[in-house]
């Protein structure tokens, strides 16, 4: 029987590489949450003296393709510098494994974002980051795309939730299409929180339901 | 079973019985005429005569006349006929107001959302969390503008019963048309039309081991409903196009060949893989406890995702289904598990298992213990669920 997956992702959801915690990690990060979907998470070993992460471990809640873009990630940036690994694209990741298919790129973007952001927080933690983005309209809109519109199952962004983004001296405001007694509307409000609070220059989240 | 694979999906699709194809043989290669007017030629009177036989055969499992069950390509057209035909006959009449329910399956739903887009109004009326329907929220939405009530006999997906009698008796206490979809409660659940006041009644030989592609409609007589496949005067003058002669036999055998003894059976299986799978932490069962198809299991285990639960499943030669957003179509949750209160999370995670007539006991155990087994070694690697 054809399956949609290649015979790299099917090996890779079989027998995960790298797969558990690091109770001791230098950095993790944890992208996606049960409410929406999929979630993938990323803990990582860096060496302090090379930059070069010494272990990778993750953890996925998710589809076949999300399991095996987690496995393979962790391969490609195993031994890499945080520079390099930073690097690693989705497109890479999904050719390392014979190809994904397209309607799959949502469940296993995570993972690579996983990356990205474990990679992110070590830096921020040890002042290795160069120079400090300001937060702009752009780069929360860019955040929200890591926020999941529960009801679909596909971010906020893509599905014309957000209505409003404003950004004012410390202050992100996001306005969201959904009652503000909706059955997600605290768990999308914590999330979209989480996303943006721990940027250095945001002081408060505002978080407001329209609809 | 079958090629070495314990097929547990016959909500979706049913093996189809030998039998059933040795009935329909002689109407592909010996009467394979068209059905023809008392007076054509012999093998057409001999195709008609098998069509009206097949009609009347099915009819009676119904409590129907034959004159009051019309042959369709399947559940999809009958429903779709219901919805559009009888907006048709009475929207510029009597009104433009339609009620369903949330769960319905996606012939019903997506042929009212299709009349909502012309101007009729539908109202979603409210189901609890096993799905049942809300009696007096559906007595509170009937207006005088209602033209018609669809509402399912049982879930496709986590097998809720509704109390079709007194769903009937209300509707029709209103003088408002009552449609009920039971595509998966044919002949498994007792539906008599002499005693439950319903106008319409889709049915599908898919689910009972019968051919693909054909389906029936019970019509009650004098049923306002507008004929909508043109054609020639075929089916009452409801449906054109030439009749599927052997898909209405193979229905008919199938029908035939479906006993009150092989229901209990295909329970008896239900019951204790629910049982059996209930005793795995963290799981749920999706649906009505007792008001429930007898060949329905569905139950959400939390931490692990439905799609890699099916796959790994399928590697051990199960086929199951499952309600998670990665493996529909639309990469949009099941809208039934939604539909009664549940969050995406639960959708996630929710497997449906629905039995047949090739179903062994021993197949209740084997794929209790694979779902087990794979289960845990999915929260495993699932970063929830540890504590």
């Amino acid at each position: 029987m054809p399956l949609p997956y290649s015979e790299i992702v099917m090996e890779h959801f079989r027998n995960p590489r790298n797969v558990g915690r690091i109770e001791d990690a230098d950095a993790k990060s944890i992208e996606g949450s049960p409410a929406c979907g999929d979630m993938v998470a990323v803990y990582l070993k860096v060496d302090p003296e090379t930059q070069r992460i010494t272990d990778i471990k993750f953890e996925s809640y998710g589809c076949a393709s999300n399991i095996a873009t987690g496995s393979i990630i962790t391969e490609l940036a195993k031994g890499k510098t945080l520079e390099e690994a930073k690097k690693i694209t989705w497109q890479q990741a999904s050719e390392a494994l014979g190809g994904l298919p397209p309607v799959k790129a949502h469940c296993s973007v995570l993972a690579v974002d996983g990356l990205r952001a474990a990679i992110e927080s070590y830096e921020e933690r040890h002042g290795l980051t160069r120079q400090r983005e300001p937060t702009t309209v752009e780069v929360v809109r860019k955040r929200l795309k890591h926020v999941m519109n529960p009801v679909v199952g596909l971010d906020v962004v893509r599905t014309k939730m957000v209505k409003d983004i404003s950004v004012e001296e410390g202050t992100v405001r996001v306005v969201l299409d959904l009652p503000a007694d909706h059955q997600f509307a605290a768990a999308m409000k914590e999330d979209i929180e989480d996303k943006l609070s721990s940027r250095w220059d945001v002081q408060q989240v505002v978080v407001e339901f329209v609809g | 079973m079958f090629g070495n694979v314990i097929y547990l999906d016959n909500a979706a699709a049913t093996r189809l019985d030998e039998r059933v194809l040795e009935a329909m043989k002689p109407y592909f290669f010996d009467f394979y005429a068209v059905a023809t007017s008392q007076f054509g030629y012999s093998l057409g009177v001999d195709a008609r005569d098998a069509l009206d036989t097949a009609r009347a055969e099915i009819a009676a499992r119904l409590g129907a006349d034959a004159e009051e069950f019309i042959f369709t390509s399947g559940g999809a057209e009958s429903s779709n006929l219901v919805l559009k035909g009888v907006a048709m006959a009475l929207g510029d009449k009597k009104g433009r107001h339609i009620i369903i329910t949330p769960i319905e399956d996606f012939p019903v739903l997506h042929s009212a959302r299709t009349l909502e887009r012309q101007g009729f109004q539908v109202t979603t009326v409210r189901v609890d969390e096993t799905g049942r329907v809300d009696l007096d929220h559906l007595r509170d939405a009937i207006t005088p503008e209602t033209i018609l009530v669809s509402i399912q006999s049982a879930n496709q997906e986590i097998g809720t019963l509704q109390d079709v009698a007194a769903i009937a008796d209300i509707v029709h206490e209103r003088g408002v048309l009552f449609h009920t979809d039971a595509t998966h409660s044919f002949l498994r659940v007792p539906l008599d039309v002499r005693q439950v006041p319903v106008d319409l009644v889709t049915v599908s030989a898919h689910t009972l081991h019968g051919p693909k592609g054909v389906g029936g409609l019970y019509v009650r007589k004098g049923t306002p409903i507008r004929k909508w496949m043109d054609g020639g005067f075929q089916e009452f003058d409801l449906r054109g196009g030439a009749e599927d002669i052997p898909g209405a036999v193979g229905f008919a055998k199938a029908v035939a060949l479906v006993t009150d003894e092989e229901t209990a059976r295909l329970q008896g299986m239900r019951d204790r893989l629910i049982a059996r799978l209930l005793t795995i932490p963290h799981s749920r069962l999706n649906g009505h406890p007792v008001h429930r198809l007898p060949q329905n299991v569905n139950v959400s285990f939390r931490f692990v995702e439905g799609e890699a639960l099916l796959l790994h499943l399928d590697m051990r030669g199960f086929a199951v289904s499952t309600g998670s957003a990665c493996f529909s179509r639309s990469l949009e949750a099941s809208h039934v598990i939604m539909g009664i209160g549940g969050d995406h999370e639960r959708a996630h995670g929710s497997v449906r298992f629905t039995f047949g007539r090739f179903n062994q006991e021993s197949d209740v155990d084997a794929v209790a213990d694979a779902v087990a087994e794979v289960v845990t070694q999915l929260r495993k690697i699932s970063p929830l669920g540890k504590e």
